[in-house]
């Protein structure tokens, strides 16, 4: 699971594989870009359904809402953009015209978290679960890894409703496998530790590096697990306090904004249902800016060390 | 084929009882738009009672006309023109109206009202929706038949004038001219006015027909409140297979009581009990 070389591959690649086996799968699966069908990794669908693909132009707006007048005429609309334009730009026309309709198209934002990293900070997004998960209707879909992106491409398609995926640009670690279960709204621990005295819920590539953690700390003495949290809305409220039922602490890890993120809603449940100490890991309302991947999760507090001190924290406050 | 006097005759009695039902429900709700109602209802009822292929007894029939109200503050011409036809009775929409738990929400809602083709309300978004079902429809057209369009299906909008000042319907615009949507055919209620004062005062529209000529779509400019006028344009419209066409109706926004009429405060305002009267005894 946290071997030292894993195979790197990044999510939004895993996603083009997915469409794909969507489009085999299904006739009504369309896919539309707003001139980022490379980026969005949309060619290789592109290319083998030409007359199932739609470029529309740098116009996300209107993305938006011709999917959903697709969707409404009973076809399966894939969209793709960069995470700052679809959700950012067009997040009105997704919520009026694909939620408030509870049209089935699929939101495909690339580049999202700080994966865009020599672009700046204009282009990376740190505020797309915050954005999406707020909208009624919506299914948020945050993959951990390439074979995760396609099997929630593949799962995307068959559900009937709006779901926005999360991509990464970043050639990240293969986490799981093909054999690992994927459902949409299930929660997956991918290591449990025996009488945790944390538990890690991470979601997105970033997974990877609570892993390390988790298993580095176990090393000297503290036990952690670690869950997978894939679909961030709806939440599997179930498995999440029972994990805080059983550490009795929680630390969230998540590559974006602490205010409205993956722990905002962990928080939200956890308030209510079964309130223990929480420490989040994340960007603390700060805007992105140039640099290698990795300097910038370093810079922005997203590393396996500050991960550790997080559960380090956490620990003190179960008193 | 032209319209006949007698039809024109009929539709004239049917704008009529549309506007009253406009005017009732207005002043039963106690806040709405009064003037994009009354200024449209010509066009409403030409769609409902002649243009639109479409059967109120079967409202999800998959081979229906589309009809995307892209402006949803107008939807007291869309419920009343709708009722008049038949889709659910006069009675509930003057009750029910922007009531608590009805299905004539402030601006259209398809959850509360299926028979809907879309929520609406925000402007701006309309066309593009109405592009992304008329694409829908050529593509499965395309794939049934090796190339060959079969489908007579229609696609209208109905926008209003001052919501062409948001910049999707631009890029909707366009792309309908690249995808050579000739499905689709776009109402434009140029009624002038718009909630705080004249389009050309607050934005300027003009020269409003050049530039959708400038953006490739077939255009024509009418008077909105005549039907043999109406029916020409939609006749044309009908014939581009590869184009995408807008009608630029001219309306007197308020019309048919002269107490409403041409005036922006009327845009956003329901008529009082007492005004309601006064109007419906002008809609005899």
């Amino acid at each position: 699971m946290t071997n030292q070389q894993p195979k790197l591959k990044s999510t939004r690649a895993g996603f083009g594989e997915g469409l794909v086996l969507a489009g085999e799968k299904d006739k009504r699966v369309v896919a539309l870009t707003a001139d980022l069908k490379e980026s969005v990794c949309m060619s290789v669908f592109a290319e083998k359904f030409p007359e199932r693909f739609i470029e529309v132009g740098v116009a996300e707006q209107n993305l938006a809402g011709v999917a959903s007048g697709m969707a409404a005429m009973g076809k399966i609309p894939f969209i793709g953009s960069f995470a700052i334009f679809s959700p950012g730009r067009n997040w009105e026309q997704i919520r009026t015209t694909i939620c408030y309709n509870n049209q089935p198209v699929k939101i495909i934002g690339s580049h999202a978290g700080l994966s865009a990293s020599a672009d700046g900070g204009s282009h990376q997004m740190l505020e797309d679960i915050a954005l999406t998960r707020v909208l009624p209707n919506m299914i948020v879909l945050s993959p951990c890894d390439a074979i995760e992106a396609k099997k929630m491409a593949v799962a995307a398609a068959a559900i009937n409703k709006p779901v926005y995926i999360r991509l990464s640009r970043a050639e990240t670690p293969i986490i799981t496998s093909e054999e690992t279960p994927f459902e949409i709204g299930k929660a997956e621990m991918v290591f449990e530790a025996k009488k945790p005295k944390v538990g890690i819920i991470a979601t997105g590539p970033i997974l990877h590096k609570a892993l390390i953690a988790a298993k580095e700390l176990s090393e000297s003495g503290v036990t952690v697990s670690v869950m997978n949290l894939a679909t961030i809305k709806p939440l599997d409220e179930k498995v999440v306090i029972k994990l805080a039922k059983e550490t009795g602490a929680i630390v969230t890890v998540e590559e974006h904004q602490i205010a409205g993120g993956m722990g905002s809603a962990v928080a939200e449940l956890l308030a209510q249902k079964e309130p223990v100490p929480i420490e989040f890991v994340g960007v603390r309302d700060q805007f992105g800016q140039t640099g290698t991947y990795e300097e910038l999760l370093n810079l922005y507090g997203l590393s396996v060390l500050k991960i550790k001190q997080a559960v380090r924290r956490v620990m003190k406050k179960k008193g | 084929m032209s319209i006949s006097q007698e039809k024109i005759k009929q539709l004239k009695q049917k704008a009529n009882e549309i506007r009253r039902t406009v005017i009732e429900t207005l002043v039963n709700a106690g806040s709405g738009h009064t003037a994009g109602p009354l200024g449209t209802a010509d066009i409403f009822a030409y769609l409902f009672f002649h243009a639109l292929n479409h059967d109120p007894k079967k409202p999800d029939w998959s081979e229906r006309d589309r009809l995307i109200v892209s402006n949803g503050h107008i939807c007291p011409v869309l419920y009343a023109a709708m009722a008049q036809a038949g889709y659910f009775p006069v009675r509930d929409l003057i009750k029910g109206l922007r009531k608590f738990g009805s299905p004539f929400q402030g601006h259209p809602q398809r959850k509360f009202l299926p028979v809907l083709e879309t929520s609406s309300g925000p402007l701006g978004e309309g066309l593009s929706q109405a592009a992304g079902m008329a694409l829908a429809e050529r593509m499965s057209d395309i794939r049934r038949f090796d190339g060959c369009l079969t489908s007579s299906k229609l696609f209208f909008c109905i926008l209003s004038d001052a919501e062409l000042q948001e910049g999707n319907i631009w890029e909707a615009i366009m792309f309908a001219n690249k995808e050579q949507l000739g499905n689709l055919i776009a109402i434009v209620d140029r009624n002038k006015i718009q909630i705080g004062g004249f389009t050309e005062k607050i934005m300027p529209l003009e020269p409003l027909r050049e530039k959708w000529e400038a953006f490739n779509w077939h255009t024509a400019e009418i008077n909105g409140h005549d039907f043999q006028e109406l029916d020409e344009a939609i006749s044309a419209a009908k014939e581009f297979s590869t184009k995408p066409s807008v009608i630029i109706a001219h309306t007197i926004p308020g019309k048919s009581v002269k107490e409403f009429e041409n005036k922006p405060e009327w845009h956003g305002r329901a008529p009082s009990k007492e005004e309601g009267e006064k109007a419906l005894k002008e809609l005899q």
